[in-house]
C-alpha cells in the first residue's frame, strides 16, 4: 500500500469533526507516522486469505420477530440537548439550493 | 482491610460480622480518603448504594458485595460518561446486561471508575476528569484504559470492578496495578449497555483481588443475551471448578516472538519466574511460534479505529451528548459539537478510522488488516494444536511515569503488542500479578483457546497459590 500522506482537513470534514489548526497539523504528523508503520502489512501475502470480520463464527444471529416494550419516550428523550413536543429538536435540515 | 476477596466478605456478611450497608460505608470512607490522590473514581452514589445494600439478598452468590463499574458500562439513572466531555450530562436510561446480572446475583454496583476517554488509551491519562494515579506509586500511571477499575481494586477502594478490554484495557492496567484481570472469550459476556468502541474486539470482564474472585464474577456475568447478537450461545460452566486442579500435565506454550523483543528486565524476570513455577508444578513449558506477532499492532489500529469512527458517529449532539449552543445548520452543529465534545486521542482515532474506510483506501487498509487478522487467529489455532495454554508478558515495561510526553502516539500503540492478539483472535486471556518481579507491579499473561476460561483460571490459580 502506498502512503501518499493523509489530508487531515479533508478527512475531518468527512467525519463531521471540527479540528483546530494545531490539531490538524499535529494529527497529520502523528498519523503519517502511524500509516508509514502499518504499511508493513504489505509484507504478508494475503492473496488467498478471507478477511476475518468477526472473531467467532456467527450464523444468522437473529431473534424471533416478536413485539416487546421499548424504551419509553420520556427515557429516550431524557438526554437530548433539545427536545420539543416529544421529539428531538434539530436545526433546519433542508437547505435552499444556491 | 478492604484488600480482601469477595469470598472473605461473603463469609463476613453471611456470618453477620458486617452488614451490607456497613460494607458500603467502609468503601465510601476509603473512597473519600484515597480518591483525591488516586482519582480512580469519577463519581459514586453512596445513597443509592446504601439503599440497594439495605435490600440485598445475602442468599444470592454475590449478595451484598459492592462492585465498581467502569464509566462506559451503563447503570440506570447514573452518569455514564466514558470519561468524556461529550457525555458530561449523560445519565444511562437502562442497565447494561452485565450490570443486570450483577444485580440479579445480589451485588451492588457502586462507583463509576475513571478510564481513558471512550476506552482509548493505555495510561489512564486521556480522561476529561483528570488522570488516575497508580496506587503502588502515585508518580506512575495505572495503565489503561480501565485505569480506575484497576487502581480502585489495587487501592482497596473497591472489592472488585468491571472493566472492558478492546486491545488490553483490562489486562494491562491489572498488570501495572498488581491485580487480576481477565478478558473472556469474545461473546462470553453481553456487550449490551457497554458504550461501543470497536464492536468486533470489545469485551467486558472483571478486575479482582485474586483469581477465585475473577471466576466468581464470570459465573455471574457470562451467558447468552438476546439483546446482543454477538453474545455466544456456548454453554456457561462453573468457572471455579478447576481452581484447585493445578497445572500438572499441562503443556504451556511460550511464543519465541515474545521473548526476543526489547522487554524491560522486570518483565523478563516475571516471565522467567512464571516459567520456573509452572515447571516445578509439573507443567511442561515448550516453545511455540506466532509468526504474525509483529503485525498485530498495525492490524489492530486499523480495525479498531475503523470501527470506532463508525461507532462514534452516533455522538452528533442530537439525541444525547454535548451540543454547541448555537449553529449555522446541521453539518455545523455536528462538526462543532463533536470537535468540542471529544478529546484529542478520540479525535485522532476517528480521523485514522475515517481515513482507512474512505474511498480508495478501504481495501488497502481495512480489508488488508482483516486478512492479517485471520492470519493472526490462524497462528493461535496452530499453536493450540500442541499446547493447552500460552504464556507471555502483558506489557513490554512496568507502568511508565505520569505525564511522560516524550512518546509519539505510534510508540504508545506499539506497547499493546502482547495484549492485542487475544482481541483480534477473540481468545480468553488473564493477567496475573507476579510478586517480587520489580519495584512496581508486573504481571504475566496466560491465553487459552476459545471458551477455555476454566482451564485458564485453574492455571492462574496454581501460580497464585505457589506465589502466596
Amino acid at each position: 500500500m502506498s502512503t501518499p500522506g493523509i489530508n487531515v482537513a479533508y478527512i475531518a470534514r468527512l467525519a463531521e469533526l471540527e479540528l483546530t489548526p494545531e490539531e490538524t497539523e499535529r494529527f497529520s504528523r502523528d498519523l503519517n507516522q502511524v500509516l508509514a508503520h502499518v504499511a508493513e502489512l504489505d509484507k504478508w501475502d494475503t492473496a488467498d486469505v478471507q478477511p476475518m470480520y468477526h472473531p467467532l463464527p456467527v450464523f444468522d444471529a437473529v431473534r424471533p420477530d416478536e413485539p416487546a416494550p421499548s424504551l419509553p419516550r420520556e427515557a429516550a428523550l431524557a438526554n437530548a440537548p433539545q427536545q420539543q413536543e416529544g421529539m428531538f429538536r434539530v436545526p433546519k435540515v433542508v437547505e435552499s439550493a444556491h | 482491610m478492604l484488600h480482601r476477596s469477595i469470598s472473605h466478605w461473603r463469609r463476613a456478611l453471611t456470618a453477620g460480622q458486617i452488614s451490607p450497608t456497613e460494607l458500603v460505608q467502609e468503601l465510601d470512607a476509603a473512597m473519600r480518603s484515597k480518591n483525591p490522590a488516586v482519582n480512580a473514581f469519577i463519581s459514586w452514589d453512596t445513597e443509592a448504594a446504601l439503599a440497594e445494600a439495605a435490600a440485598a439478598d445475602l442468599s444470592l452468590p454475590l449478595g451484598g458485595i459492592p462492585i465498581a463499574v467502569k464509566d462506559n458500562i451503563c447503570i440506570q439513572g447514573q452518569p455514564t460518561r466514558c470519561a468524556s466531555r461529550m457525555l458530561g450530562n449523560f445519565k444511562a436510561p437502562y442497565d447494561a446486561t452485565a450490570v443486570c446480572r450483577l444485580r440479579a446475583a445480589g451485588a451492588v454496583p457502586f462507583g463509576r471508575a475513571n478510564m481513558d476517554e471512550f476506552a482509548m488509551g493505555s495510561a489512564g491519562e486521556n480522561s476529561a476528569f483528570g488522570p488516575t494515579c497508580n496506587p503502588a506509586d502515585l508518580q506512575h500511571v495505572p495503565g489503561g484504559s480501565s485505569s480506575g477499575s484497576a487502581a480502585a481494586v489495587a487501592a482497596g477502594m473497591a472489592i472488585a470492578a468491571l472493566g472492558s478490554d478492546t486491545g488490553g484495557s483490562i489486562r494491562q492496567p491489572a498488570s501495572h496495578c498488581g491485580v487480576v484481570g481477565i478478558k473472556p472469550t469474545y461473546g462470553r459476556i453481553s456487550r449490551y449497555g457497554l458504550v461501543a468502541f470497536a464492536s468486533s474486539l470489545d469485551q467486558i470482564g472483571p478486575i479482582t483481588q485474586n483469581v477465585e474472585d475473577a471466576a466468581l464474577l464470570l459465573n455471574v456475568l457470562c451467558g447468552h443475551d438476546a439483546a446482543d447478537s454477538t453474545s455466544s450461545l456456548h454453554p456457561t460452566e462453573d468457572f471455579t471448578s478447576a481452581l484447585g486442579s493445578g497445572v500438572k500435565g499441562l503443556r504451556i506454550g511460550l511464543p519465541v516472538e515474545y521473548t526476543s523483543a526489547g522487554n524491560a528486565p522486570e518483565v523478563e524476570a516475571a516471565l522467567q519466574k512464571a516459567i520456573r513455577t509452572l515447571t516445578e508444578a509439573g507443567a511442561e513449558v515448550v516453545e511455540v511460534s506466532l509468526p504474525h506477532a509483529e503485525a498485530v499492532v498495525s492490524a489492530y489500529y486499523i480495525i479498531a479505529c475503523a470501527e470506532a469512527s463508525s461507532n462514534l458517529a452516533r455522538f452528533d449532539g442530537i439525541r444525547y451528548g454535548y451540543r454547541v449552543p448555537d449553529s449555522a445548520g446541521l453539518s455545523d452543529l455536528y462538526s462543532r459539537s463533536r470537535g468540542a465534545g471529544f478529546g484529542s486521542e478520540v479525535k485522532r482515532r476517528i480521523i485514522l478510522g475515517t481515513y482507512v474506510l474512505s474511498g480508495g483506501y478501504y481495501d488497502a487498509y481495512y480489508t488488508k488488516a482483516q486478512k492479517v487478522r485471520a492470519l493472526v487467529a490462524q497462528d493461535f489455532t496452530e499453536a493450540f494444536k500442541g499446547v493447552d495454554l500460552i504464556l507471555g508478558p502483558v506489557a513490554p515495561t512496568p507502568a511508565p511515569r505520569l505525564h511522560d510526553d516524550s512518546l509519539t502516539p505510534l510508540q504508545v500503540y506499539l506497547s499493546d503488542i502482547y495484549t492485542i492478539p487475544a482481541n483480534l483472535a477473540g481468545l480468553p486471556a488473564i493477567s496475573l500479578p507476579v510478586p517480587g518481579a520489580g519495584a512496581l507491579p508486573v504481571g504475566v499473561q496466560l491465553l487459552g483457546p476459545h471458551f477455555a476460561e476454566t482451564r485458564l483460571l485453574g492455571a492462574a490459580a496454581a501460580l497464585e497459590a505457589a506465589w502466596s
